[in-house]
């Protein structure tokens, strides 16, 4: 089966990254809160690509 | 998945979510100003800013600041002086009418360390900033406010958790992110709806979780108090009141002695209800990025200044301490402050599409529809 056609795979590993990187920026400054920049910054984007209507975007 | 479970689990869902989102809506508009409260204060000017001199000027003794409180706020006693990384040469001072007043009545401000000068803090005392804040913690209602918001965001846990359940058979013939821009308004809000609050996941039940912890701290401190404190403070049961105090003046370096590893973060004057009647409780945090949210108080005999006990810090506490990072946002540079208010935008967005969603179904239009979309 495909990763996009899953159900839980994709949300389930966007889950676990924004855990980790929540977690890891209280452990240190630099790549630390990097990870937490990832972890967030991807259900951001994602939310943010999927608002704006779209006619016809999938044919 | 059978109709009957999507059925109950939609129950859970729709009357968790119904009633909590009002107080959400809220709690995330009052909190995106509050995660850059810092940099709105010092737009405003309402940041204390202290007078430019020699770098190396010495500071006060520690009892002339709290004679420096005192003239600032006459009538008044000093409860907490405490001290903040950013500005080294600052030292927060809170007054009360009495030590033991409750939390909404002290005043705070700034004196500098090295002349003991007293800056205002309008923004820790009224204002906007101050009105967004109480409504985000109490609604100005209290302890009883603060235990009626963190049932609300116990109902927002559920929601999260009863919208994943829920998510499986809406997403059954759905590949992952699609969203039907092509079909109405409906289907597409319920797809966003999906999307975006499966996405933000994480984030909205960390912060929704330690939100709830946060909001119970006074019952937290107080069962701290009942735990640890009533046990290091038995011989004093019986002592008499204190008639004066002993000089704050080598408070830090006893506190500094007993607890080497670590940094004063506050100082809890007696009485207040972070120290006891007869003692100053300084508290300490660790150096390490995770410690440095993970506070030990240290009980100083307020007549002899002996330590009388270095606390215990029980996991609750630890709880309170690291709820507080993980629920401001402050703890990851600019980048996480913006993301902070991204993600709180975003679930204003899941709670007002979810409140449209239940709108129309109630409205009868393609109601059915819905559900056979869901179980087919």
């Amino acid at each position: 089966m495909s990763w996009r056609k899953s159900t839980f795979r994709l949300p389930t590993l966007l889950a676990l990254l924004g855990f980790a990187g929540l977690f890891a920026a209280l452990l240190g400054d630099g790549w630390w809160d990097a990870l937490a920049w990832v972890g967030l910054a991807l259900p951001a984007c994602l939310s943010l690509w999927a608002l704006p209507r779209r006619r016809a975007a999938r044919a | 998945m059978r109709s009957t479970t999507i059925r109950r689990w939609s129950f859970v869902h729709t009357w968790t979510s119904l009633i909590c989102t009002l107080f959400l809506l809220m709690l995330a508009i009052t909190g995106l100003p509050l995660i850059f409260h810092h940099e709105i204060e010092h737009l405003l000017g309402d940041a204390p800013e202290l007078r430019q001199m020699a770098p190396d000027t010495p500071h006060l003794d520690l009892q002339q600041m709290v004679e420096a409180a005192k003239r600032e706020r006459p009538g008044e006693v000093v409860q907490y002086l405490a001290w903040d990384e950013d500005e080294p040469n600052g030292v927060f001072a809170y007054t009360a009418p009495t030590a033991d007043a409750e939390p909404n009545a002290t005043y705070t401000f700034m004196l500098d360390a090295r002349t003991g000068e007293a800056l205002d803090m309008p923004a820790a005392n009224g204002g906007l900033m101050m009105f967004l804040l109480r409504m985000h913690v109490d609604m100005f209602a209290g302890l009883p406010g603060k235990l009626f918001l963190a049932a609300m965001g116990t109902l927002f846990v559920i929601a999260i958790i009863s919208g994943v359940v829920l998510y499986a058979p809406f997403m059954r013939r759905l590949e992952f992110a699609q969203v039907r821009h092509e079909r109405s308004t409906r289907t597409r809000w319920l797809d966003l709806h999906n999307l975006i609050g499966v996405v933000t996941l994480s984030w909205a039940l960390v912060v929704g979780i330690t939100g709830v912890i946060t909001a119970c701290s006074d019952l937290l401190i107080n069962a701290w108090r009942a735990d640890t404190m009533a046990s290091m403070l038995e011989p004093y049961r019986d002592a008499p009141p204190l008639t004066r105090l002993a000089p704050a003046s080598d408070l830090l370096r006893i506190a500094k002695q007993a607890a080497p590893d670590m940094q004063t973060d506050f100082i809890a004057f007696p009485g207040t209800r972070f120290a006891s009647e007869h003692h100053y409780a300084v508290f300490m945090n660790g150096s390490t990025h995770l410690t440095s949210h993970l506070y030990t108080p240290v009980l100083i005999d307020a007549q002899t200044l002996d330590v009388t006990a270095v606390g215990e810090r029980p996991w609750y506490m630890d709880a309170l301490g690291l709820s507080q990072p993980l629920h401001f946002g402050d703890y990851g540079g600019r980048p996480m402050q913006i993301l902070w208010a991204v993600l709180d935008v975003l679930t204003i967005v899941v709670l007002g599409s979810g409140l449209y969603l239940w709108w129309v179904r109630r409205r009868g239009v393609q109601s059915a529809a819905i559900r056979e979309e869901a179980i087919a």
